[in-house]
Protein backbone atom coordinates (compact mmCIF):
# COMPACT_ATOMS: atom_id res chain seq x y z
CA UNK A 1 0.00 0.00 0.00
CA UNK A 2 3.17 2.38 0.92
CA UNK A 3 4.62 1.74 -2.54
CA UNK A 4 1.53 2.23 -4.23
CA UNK A 5 0.68 5.40 -2.22
CA UNK A 6 4.12 6.44 -2.96
CA UNK A 7 4.09 5.79 -6.86
CA UNK A 8 0.80 7.50 -7.28
CA UNK A 9 2.40 10.41 -5.86
CA UNK A 10 5.34 10.27 -8.28
CA UNK A 11 3.47 10.80 -10.70
CA UNK A 12 1.08 13.40 -9.47
CA UNK A 13 4.24 14.88 -8.91
CA UNK A 14 6.03 14.53 -12.19
CA UNK A 15 2.81 16.03 -14.19
CA UNK A 16 2.24 18.70 -11.50
CA UNK A 17 5.96 20.37 -11.89
CA UNK A 18 6.33 19.93 -15.96
CA UNK A 19 2.62 21.89 -16.03
CA UNK A 20 3.67 24.22 -13.52
CA UNK A 21 7.12 24.53 -15.88
CA UNK A 22 4.87 24.96 -19.12
CA UNK A 23 2.53 27.43 -17.47
CA UNK A 24 5.25 29.88 -17.89
CA UNK A 25 4.98 30.17 -20.85
CA UNK A 26 1.13 31.28 -20.72
CA UNK A 27 1.06 34.74 -22.40
CA UNK A 28 4.69 34.40 -23.37
CA UNK A 29 4.70 31.96 -26.37
CA UNK A 30 6.19 32.04 -29.81
CA UNK A 31 2.48 32.97 -31.28
CA UNK A 32 -0.55 33.30 -30.31
CA UNK A 33 -1.35 29.60 -31.27
CA UNK A 34 1.41 27.69 -29.78
CA UNK A 35 0.54 30.27 -26.50
CA UNK A 36 -2.30 28.44 -26.07
CA UNK A 37 -1.22 24.87 -27.39
CA UNK A 38 1.29 25.05 -24.87
CA UNK A 39 -1.01 25.80 -22.34
CA UNK A 40 -3.34 23.45 -23.39
CA UNK A 41 -0.96 20.74 -22.40
CA UNK A 42 -0.61 22.12 -18.98
CA UNK A 43 -4.32 21.98 -18.33
CA UNK A 44 -4.09 17.95 -19.40
CA UNK A 45 -0.58 17.62 -17.58
CA UNK A 46 -2.99 19.50 -14.52
CA UNK A 47 -6.02 17.14 -15.05
CA UNK A 48 -3.85 14.36 -14.94
CA UNK A 49 -2.19 15.43 -11.63
CA UNK A 50 -5.55 16.37 -9.72
CA UNK A 51 -6.25 12.60 -10.46
CA UNK A 52 -3.48 10.65 -9.23
CA UNK A 53 -3.23 13.53 -6.33
CA UNK A 54 -6.82 12.49 -5.70
CA UNK A 55 -6.05 8.90 -5.85
CA UNK A 56 -2.91 9.01 -3.47
CA UNK A 57 -5.00 11.11 -0.76
CA UNK A 58 -7.71 8.12 -0.71
CA UNK A 59 -5.23 5.73 -0.01
CA UNK A 60 -3.70 7.44 2.42
CA UNK A 61 -7.10 8.24 4.00
CA UNK A 62 -7.84 4.44 3.91
CA UNK A 63 -3.93 3.23 5.16
CA UNK A 64 -3.49 3.05 9.04
CA UNK A 65 -1.55 5.87 9.25
CA UNK A 66 -4.14 8.43 8.36
CA UNK A 67 -3.85 10.96 10.70
CA UNK A 68 -6.87 13.34 12.22
CA UNK A 69 -6.77 15.87 9.08
CA UNK A 70 -7.88 13.81 6.01
CA UNK A 71 -5.37 14.27 3.15
CA UNK A 72 -6.48 15.67 -0.22
CA UNK A 73 -5.19 16.70 -3.89
CA UNK A 74 -4.05 20.14 -2.30
CA UNK A 75 -3.01 18.80 0.88
CA UNK A 76 -0.67 16.77 -1.23
CA UNK A 77 0.05 19.22 -3.35
CA UNK A 78 0.65 22.40 -1.72
CA UNK A 79 2.01 21.10 1.82
CA UNK A 80 4.79 18.83 1.15
CA UNK A 81 8.26 19.51 1.00
CA UNK A 82 11.35 19.38 -1.37
CA UNK A 83 12.39 15.81 -0.18
CA UNK A 84 8.76 14.88 -0.13
CA UNK A 85 8.33 15.54 -4.09
CA UNK A 86 9.24 12.59 -5.94
CA UNK A 87 8.69 14.40 -9.51
CA UNK A 88 11.31 13.17 -12.31
CA UNK A 89 14.56 15.89 -12.51
CA UNK A 90 13.66 16.62 -16.21
CA UNK A 91 10.61 18.14 -15.35
CA UNK A 92 11.91 20.72 -12.91
CA UNK A 93 14.53 22.20 -15.23
CA UNK A 94 14.06 25.54 -15.89
CA UNK A 95 11.76 25.99 -19.43
CA UNK A 96 15.27 27.69 -21.20
CA UNK A 97 14.12 29.14 -25.04
CA UNK A 98 11.23 27.43 -27.00
CA UNK A 99 13.49 24.39 -28.89
CA UNK A 100 14.33 23.20 -24.54
CA UNK A 101 10.89 23.55 -23.87
CA UNK A 102 9.26 21.46 -26.59
CA UNK A 103 12.33 19.28 -26.55
CA UNK A 104 11.34 18.38 -22.98
CA UNK A 105 7.74 17.63 -23.69
CA UNK A 106 8.83 15.29 -26.62
CA UNK A 107 11.25 12.91 -24.45
CA UNK A 108 8.35 13.63 -21.98
CA UNK A 109 5.15 12.61 -23.75
CA UNK A 110 6.92 10.05 -25.73
CA UNK A 111 8.15 8.19 -22.37
CA UNK A 112 4.73 8.86 -20.62
CA UNK A 113 3.05 7.45 -23.88
CA UNK A 114 4.63 3.87 -23.38
CA UNK A 115 4.37 4.48 -19.51
CA UNK A 116 0.36 4.72 -19.84
CA UNK A 117 0.09 1.99 -21.84
CA UNK A 118 1.36 -0.14 -19.39
CA UNK A 119 -0.42 1.19 -16.91
CA UNK A 120 -4.09 0.22 -18.58
CA UNK A 121 -2.74 -3.26 -18.34
CA UNK A 122 -1.77 -3.34 -14.86
CA UNK A 123 -3.37 -4.95 -11.74
CA UNK A 124 -4.42 -1.49 -10.14
CA UNK A 125 -7.82 -0.24 -11.38
CA UNK A 126 -7.43 3.42 -10.64
CA UNK A 127 -4.31 3.72 -12.28
CA UNK A 128 -5.67 1.59 -15.34
CA UNK A 129 -8.76 4.42 -15.48
CA UNK A 130 -6.44 7.35 -15.04
CA UNK A 131 -4.10 6.45 -17.79
CA UNK A 132 -7.11 5.00 -20.22
CA UNK A 133 -8.46 8.64 -19.87
CA UNK A 134 -4.78 10.36 -20.15
CA UNK A 135 -3.16 8.57 -23.14
CA UNK A 136 -5.60 10.06 -25.60
CA UNK A 137 -4.74 13.74 -24.50
CA UNK A 138 -0.48 12.23 -24.65
CA UNK A 139 -1.16 10.98 -27.99
CA UNK A 140 -1.56 14.79 -28.74
CA UNK A 141 0.74 15.93 -26.73
CA UNK A 142 3.29 13.76 -28.82
CA UNK A 143 2.60 14.72 -32.03
CA UNK A 144 2.63 18.44 -31.33
CA UNK A 145 6.12 18.25 -29.76
CA UNK A 146 7.18 15.94 -32.65
CA UNK A 147 6.26 18.44 -35.18
CA UNK A 148 7.77 21.19 -33.48
CA UNK A 149 11.27 19.05 -32.89
CA UNK A 150 10.83 18.46 -36.94
CA UNK A 151 10.23 21.96 -37.34
CA UNK A 152 13.34 23.19 -35.51
CA UNK A 153 15.53 20.82 -36.34
CA UNK A 154 15.20 20.50 -39.84
CA UNK A 155 14.45 24.31 -39.61
CA UNK A 156 17.08 27.33 -39.59
CA UNK A 157 20.62 27.19 -39.35
CA UNK A 158 19.55 29.06 -35.94
CA UNK A 159 16.91 26.79 -35.02
CA UNK A 160 18.87 23.50 -35.46
CA UNK A 161 22.07 24.91 -33.48
CA UNK A 162 19.08 25.79 -30.64
CA UNK A 163 17.89 22.34 -31.02
CA UNK A 164 21.23 20.42 -30.72
CA UNK A 165 21.61 22.88 -27.60
CA UNK A 166 18.86 21.58 -25.94
CA UNK A 167 19.94 18.27 -26.68
CA UNK A 168 22.84 19.09 -24.77
CA UNK A 169 20.84 20.13 -22.00
CA UNK A 170 18.40 17.81 -21.10
CA UNK A 171 19.51 14.23 -22.68
CA UNK A 172 21.48 13.61 -19.03
CA UNK A 173 18.04 14.06 -17.61
CA UNK A 174 16.02 11.29 -20.07
CA UNK A 175 17.59 8.07 -18.36
CA UNK A 176 15.69 8.32 -15.16
CA UNK A 177 12.39 7.44 -17.17
CA UNK A 178 13.72 3.97 -17.45
CA UNK A 179 15.54 3.35 -14.02
CA UNK A 180 12.68 2.32 -11.80
CA UNK A 181 12.61 3.08 -8.04
CA UNK A 182 11.68 0.55 -5.62
CA UNK A 183 8.11 1.66 -5.48
CA UNK A 184 7.91 1.52 -9.30
CA UNK A 185 9.45 -2.43 -9.68
CA UNK A 186 6.83 -3.40 -6.47
CA UNK A 187 4.04 -1.52 -8.06
CA UNK A 188 4.78 -2.53 -11.91
CA UNK A 189 6.02 -5.96 -11.54
CA UNK A 190 5.03 -6.55 -15.46
CA UNK A 191 7.04 -3.43 -16.91
CA UNK A 192 9.74 -4.43 -18.45
CA UNK A 193 11.67 -0.89 -17.94
CA UNK A 194 14.69 -1.79 -20.62
CA UNK A 195 11.54 -2.75 -23.52
CA UNK A 196 10.26 0.62 -22.52
CA UNK A 197 13.45 2.18 -23.17
CA UNK A 198 14.59 0.17 -26.08
CA UNK A 199 10.18 1.96 -27.46
CA UNK A 200 11.18 5.01 -26.77
CA UNK A 201 14.68 5.13 -27.99
CA UNK A 202 13.07 4.20 -31.20
CA UNK A 203 10.49 7.08 -31.77
CA UNK A 204 13.28 9.26 -30.44
CA UNK A 205 15.61 7.76 -33.31
CA UNK A 206 12.77 8.35 -35.99
CA UNK A 207 11.91 11.86 -35.64
CA UNK A 208 15.74 13.06 -34.89
CA UNK A 209 16.86 11.48 -38.26
CA UNK A 210 13.41 13.38 -39.84
CA UNK A 211 15.01 16.83 -38.27
CA UNK A 212 18.40 16.01 -38.82
CA UNK A 213 19.42 15.44 -35.74
CA UNK A 214 21.73 12.62 -34.18
CA UNK A 215 20.84 10.90 -31.18
CA UNK A 216 23.86 11.25 -28.45
CA UNK A 217 25.88 8.00 -27.65
CA UNK A 218 25.00 6.30 -24.24
CA UNK A 219 26.37 8.64 -21.31
CA UNK A 220 25.82 8.93 -17.69
CA UNK A 221 22.63 9.51 -16.47
CA UNK A 222 21.19 12.04 -13.94
CA UNK A 223 18.89 10.34 -11.09
CA UNK A 224 17.55 11.53 -7.74
CA UNK A 225 14.06 13.05 -8.11
CA UNK A 226 12.14 9.78 -7.93
CA UNK A 227 14.01 9.36 -4.22
CA UNK A 228 13.48 13.03 -3.71
CA UNK A 229 17.20 14.20 -4.03
CA UNK A 230 16.71 17.31 -6.70
CA UNK A 231 18.44 20.21 -8.53
CA UNK A 232 18.60 23.48 -6.62
CA UNK A 233 15.32 24.41 -9.24
CA UNK A 234 12.70 22.59 -7.20
CA UNK A 235 12.63 24.37 -4.16
CA UNK A 236 12.09 27.88 -6.27
CA UNK A 237 9.24 26.16 -8.11
CA UNK A 238 7.82 25.15 -4.45
CA UNK A 239 8.27 28.23 -2.86
CA UNK A 240 6.21 29.90 -6.02
CA UNK A 241 3.45 27.12 -6.06
CA UNK A 242 3.03 26.95 -2.62
CA UNK A 243 3.57 30.55 -1.37
CA UNK A 244 -0.51 31.18 -0.90
CA UNK A 245 -1.08 27.87 1.00
CA UNK A 246 1.84 28.15 3.21
CA UNK A 247 1.28 31.97 4.23
CA UNK A 248 -2.64 32.10 4.99
CA UNK A 249 -3.02 28.34 5.88
CA UNK A 250 -6.30 27.04 4.61
CA UNK A 251 -7.05 30.06 2.21
CA UNK A 252 -9.88 29.46 -0.39
CA UNK A 253 -11.25 31.32 -2.63
CA UNK B 1 -37.44 3.22 -17.86
CA UNK B 2 -39.53 4.42 -14.78
CA UNK B 3 -40.88 7.46 -14.82
CA UNK B 4 -39.16 9.41 -11.95
CA UNK B 5 -36.05 8.42 -14.01
CA UNK B 6 -37.20 9.54 -17.38
CA UNK B 7 -37.58 13.39 -15.24
CA UNK B 8 -34.48 13.17 -14.08
CA UNK B 9 -32.90 12.68 -17.51
CA UNK B 10 -35.37 15.67 -19.39
CA UNK B 11 -34.05 17.92 -16.23
CA UNK B 12 -30.58 16.87 -17.29
CA UNK B 13 -31.17 18.33 -20.96
CA UNK B 14 -31.43 21.90 -18.95
CA UNK B 15 -27.97 21.49 -18.05
CA UNK B 16 -25.42 22.77 -20.60
CA UNK B 17 -22.08 22.55 -21.32
CA UNK B 18 -20.74 26.38 -20.02
CA UNK B 19 -18.25 26.71 -22.62
CA UNK B 20 -20.54 25.44 -25.38
CA UNK B 21 -23.70 26.50 -24.28
CA UNK B 22 -26.18 24.73 -26.99
CA UNK B 23 -25.32 21.72 -25.78
CA UNK B 24 -26.87 20.01 -22.90
CA UNK B 25 -24.72 17.66 -21.14
CA UNK B 26 -26.90 14.29 -22.16
CA UNK B 27 -25.97 15.81 -25.77
CA UNK B 28 -22.36 15.79 -24.91
CA UNK B 29 -22.63 11.82 -23.91
CA UNK B 30 -20.98 12.71 -20.50
CA UNK B 31 -24.03 11.05 -18.06
CA UNK B 32 -22.88 7.89 -17.74
CA UNK B 33 -25.90 6.87 -15.29
CA UNK B 34 -28.66 7.82 -13.38
CA UNK B 35 -29.48 5.69 -10.03
CA UNK B 36 -31.78 6.50 -8.05
CA UNK B 37 -31.62 5.15 -4.01
CA UNK B 38 -34.03 5.68 -1.40
CA UNK B 39 -33.46 8.89 -0.30
CA UNK B 40 -30.40 9.93 -2.73
CA UNK B 41 -29.96 10.48 -6.67
CA UNK B 42 -27.03 9.42 -8.06
CA UNK B 43 -25.89 11.41 -11.12
CA UNK B 44 -22.28 9.55 -12.60
CA UNK B 45 -20.67 11.56 -15.15
CA UNK B 46 -17.59 11.06 -16.89
CA UNK B 47 -15.09 14.08 -17.99
CA UNK B 48 -14.16 14.88 -21.51
CA UNK B 49 -10.86 16.10 -20.54
CA UNK B 50 -8.64 14.86 -17.23
CA UNK B 51 -8.24 18.62 -17.09
CA UNK B 52 -11.29 20.15 -18.45
CA UNK B 53 -12.48 22.82 -15.78
CA UNK B 54 -16.41 22.89 -17.21
CA UNK B 55 -16.63 19.71 -14.95
CA UNK B 56 -16.83 21.16 -11.34
CA UNK B 57 -19.44 23.44 -12.81
CA UNK B 58 -21.28 20.61 -14.56
CA UNK B 59 -21.16 18.85 -11.13
CA UNK B 60 -22.23 22.21 -9.53
CA UNK B 61 -25.45 22.51 -11.90
CA UNK B 62 -26.57 18.94 -11.68
CA UNK B 63 -27.20 19.88 -8.88
CA UNK B 64 -28.36 23.09 -8.23
CA UNK B 65 -30.68 21.75 -11.11
CA UNK B 66 -31.84 18.92 -9.21
CA UNK B 67 -32.63 21.17 -5.65
CA UNK B 68 -34.62 23.34 -7.64
CA UNK B 69 -36.99 20.75 -8.53
CA UNK B 70 -37.22 19.67 -4.45
CA UNK B 71 -34.55 16.83 -4.69
CA UNK B 72 -32.82 16.93 -1.32
CA UNK B 73 -30.19 14.13 -0.89
CA UNK B 74 -27.81 14.24 -5.02
CA UNK B 75 -24.67 12.41 -5.72
CA UNK B 76 -22.63 13.34 -8.67
CA UNK B 77 -19.86 11.04 -9.04
CA UNK B 78 -17.21 10.97 -11.46
CA UNK B 79 -16.31 7.69 -14.03
CA UNK B 80 -12.86 7.44 -15.52
CA UNK B 81 -13.30 4.33 -17.02
CA UNK B 82 -14.26 3.48 -20.23
CA UNK B 83 -12.85 7.17 -21.19
CA UNK B 84 -15.33 8.99 -22.64
CA UNK B 85 -15.33 9.61 -26.77
CA UNK B 86 -17.31 11.34 -28.99
CA UNK B 87 -18.56 8.65 -30.37
CA UNK B 88 -20.98 9.14 -27.14
CA UNK B 89 -22.42 12.84 -28.66
CA UNK B 90 -25.64 12.72 -29.71
CA UNK B 91 -26.71 13.02 -33.02
CA UNK B 92 -28.83 15.96 -32.03
CA UNK B 93 -26.21 17.17 -30.39
CA UNK B 94 -23.45 17.36 -34.06
CA UNK B 95 -26.45 19.03 -35.33
CA UNK B 96 -26.15 22.01 -33.07
CA UNK B 97 -22.83 22.23 -32.91
CA UNK B 98 -22.92 22.66 -36.28
CA UNK B 99 -25.23 25.38 -36.47
CA UNK B 100 -23.49 27.09 -33.73
CA UNK B 101 -20.49 27.19 -36.12
CA UNK B 102 -18.04 24.76 -34.41
CA UNK B 103 -17.65 21.73 -36.80
CA UNK B 104 -18.91 18.54 -34.97
CA UNK B 105 -16.54 15.49 -34.67
CA UNK B 106 -16.45 13.32 -37.19
CA UNK B 107 -16.80 9.52 -38.04
CA UNK B 108 -14.02 8.20 -35.63
CA UNK B 109 -11.31 6.31 -37.76
CA UNK B 110 -8.15 4.40 -36.41
CA UNK B 111 -5.86 6.77 -35.06
CA UNK B 112 -1.88 6.36 -35.66
CA UNK B 113 -0.27 8.04 -33.47
CA UNK B 114 2.33 10.41 -35.46
CA UNK B 115 1.56 12.27 -38.87
CA UNK B 116 -1.41 10.82 -39.72
CA UNK B 117 -3.07 12.45 -43.11
CA UNK B 118 -4.65 15.76 -41.35
CA UNK B 119 -8.50 14.84 -41.59
CA UNK B 120 -10.83 16.73 -43.88
CA UNK B 121 -12.79 19.20 -41.59
CA UNK B 122 -15.68 20.92 -43.13
CA UNK B 123 -16.36 24.44 -42.71
CA UNK B 124 -19.13 24.93 -40.66
CA UNK B 125 -20.58 28.24 -42.86
CA UNK B 126 -20.33 27.34 -46.37
CA UNK B 127 -19.93 23.53 -46.27
CA UNK B 128 -16.54 23.48 -48.19
CA UNK B 129 -13.97 21.05 -47.67
CA UNK B 130 -11.22 23.46 -48.77
CA UNK B 131 -10.00 24.02 -44.74
CA UNK B 132 -6.66 23.96 -42.66
CA UNK B 133 -5.60 23.35 -39.49
CA UNK B 134 -4.32 25.98 -37.61
CA UNK B 135 -4.04 24.41 -34.52
CA UNK B 136 -4.43 21.09 -32.81
CA UNK B 137 -5.16 23.35 -29.61
CA UNK B 138 -8.12 25.65 -29.87
CA UNK B 139 -10.47 27.96 -27.23
CA UNK B 140 -11.06 25.02 -25.16
CA UNK B 141 -9.17 21.44 -24.42
CA UNK B 142 -11.90 19.77 -26.73
CA UNK B 143 -11.57 22.17 -29.78
CA UNK B 144 -9.02 22.77 -32.56
CA UNK B 145 -8.76 25.41 -34.59
CA UNK B 146 -9.09 25.67 -38.42
CA UNK B 147 -9.59 28.47 -41.60
CA UNK B 148 -12.05 27.37 -43.98
CA UNK B 149 -9.75 28.59 -47.49
CA UNK B 150 -13.08 29.48 -49.42
CA UNK B 151 -14.86 31.64 -47.10
CA UNK B 152 -11.75 32.48 -45.11
CA UNK B 153 -13.70 32.37 -41.75
CA UNK B 154 -11.64 30.71 -38.54
CA UNK B 155 -13.63 28.18 -36.78
CA UNK B 156 -13.52 25.74 -34.28
CA UNK B 157 -13.35 21.79 -34.72
CA UNK B 158 -14.72 19.80 -32.03
CA UNK B 159 -11.84 17.09 -31.74
CA UNK B 160 -12.76 13.49 -32.40
CA UNK B 161 -11.58 12.27 -29.56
Amino acid sequence: MDQLITYSLHLADTTLILAQRNAEWCAHGPILEQDIAITNITLDLIGQSRNFYQYAATLINQSAEAVAEPATEDSLAYLRTEREYKNLLITELPNGDWANTILRQFFFSVFQFGLLEQLQKGSDAQLAAIAEKSIKETTYHVKWSSEWVIRLGDGTEESHQRMINAIHNLWTYTGEFFIPAVYEKDVLPHVDFDALKSAWLEKITEIFTEATLSVPPASFMQTGGKTGHHTEHLGFILTDLQHLQKTYPGAEW
Amino acid sequence: MIPELQTIWSLLEEVKDPEVPVLSIPDLGIVREVKIYDDLIEVIITPTYSGCPAMDMISMDIRLKLLEQGYKNIRVSYQLSPAWTTDWMTESGKKKLQEYGIAPPQEKRVRKMLFDEDEEIICPRCQSSHTKLLSQFGSTACKALYQCQDCKEPFDYFKCH
